[in-house]
């Protein structure tokens, strides 16, 4: 149960940051040609991977509870921003994350810097590096952090990699932002999970003994998204009840 | 942007983010949660409420 769940959000991070580095790099591929944004998107995995191949192997000769504390806090506190934004966006408090207008705004940008006839483009060599750099981070994150406590780093990096194949074959078969992906209802998921095995984590660092052992991470899963669905619902009739005054 | 900078600029975002009081929750939790465990109480119901009243407060003053 443990691992198909570890797997599980780990694919699911994975594929909701390689939605947000695709959009950039179609923008700046289609906009500014595709030599440059390639070696970006290559120079970029090949950091990512050195980054996991460093620092997973290393993590692992922490005593186990130190790890975990420190993975259980970076978890809680990661995991908490995906969760409070994802339910002030379920209760329409702040606007959701458009792809679409996101695709606008990067093509319109790279479409405004010039570049040297028969130069390398060093803009779109960039922009496609920082793109899939960044948002690579938190999965190389998500991926080290699993894998350590898990003791399965093999596993996140084969979940990793599947979602982002995914998202690359969806990606060249639409050729445009994926703006359908219910990016929220993802993010939503993956913090819950992230909150849950923060928790769980953090807690047996620190000596707790959960009742039912690890079935205790479900249990956390499920009072977790009841909390959350909770704010939604007061954020909710709030901003109903100011409409109507 | 130095790249040292450019380091710490990318954990403080990573952690602390666009709210310090959530990592402020999550240090609260762990840590009245090692405290609990401390005083051989049945420590495992701390975090869980303490995070769900961080977040509550959070997302009802966002």
């Amino acid at each position: 149960m443990n691992t198909v769940v570890l797997v599980a959000a780990t694919f699911v991070a994975c594929a909701v940051e390689m939605v947000e580095a695709l959009t950039i790099v179609l923008a700046v591929g289609i906009t500014r040609g595709w030599h440059a944004v390639r070696l970006g998107i290559a120079v970029a995995l090949v950091a990512l991977a050195a980054i996991v191949a460093v620092l997973g192997p290393t993590l692992t000769l922490l005593p186990l509870d130190t790890l975990r504390l420190v993975i259980g806090f970076l978890l809680l506190a990661f995991g908490l921003q995906w969760l409070r934004k994802a339910i002030l966006r379920a209760a329409g408090a702040i606007p959701m994350h458009d792809e679409e207008q996101i695709f606008r705004e990067e093509m319109a940008e790279a479409s405004s810097q010039g570049v040297a006839r028969d130069a390398f483009d060093w803009y779109a060599f960039t922009l496609s590096f920082k793109g899939v750099f960044l948002e690579g981070l938190e999965v190389a994150f998500i991926v080290i952090a699993f894998g350590d406590t898990h003791h399965n780093l093999a596993l996140g990096t084969i979940a990793a990699g599947a979602a982002l194949v995914t998202v690359v074959i969806v990606g060249v078969v639409v050729h445009g932002p994926l703006s359908r992906v219910p990016e929220n209802t993802l993010k939503f998921a993956v913090g819950l999970m992230l909150v849950a095995y923060g928790t769980f984590w953090g807690g047996e660092s620190v000596g707790v003994e959960w009742p039912g052992s690890d079935l205790a991470i479900l249990g956390l899963i499920g009072f977790y998204a009841l909390t959350a669905a909770c704010l939604v619902a007061v954020r909710r009739r709030r901003a109903t009840s100011l409409a109507g005054t | 942007m130095s790249a040292v900078r450019a380091f710490f600029r990318f954990w403080y975002d990573f952690v602390v983010g666009d709210d310090w009081r959530l990592a402020l929750a999550a240090v609260a939790a762990l840590g009245l949660t090692a405290l609990a465990v401390e005083a051989s109480l049945a420590g495992w119901w701390v975090a869980p409420i303490v995070v769900a009243g961080f977040l509550t407060l959070v997302v009802l003053r966002a």
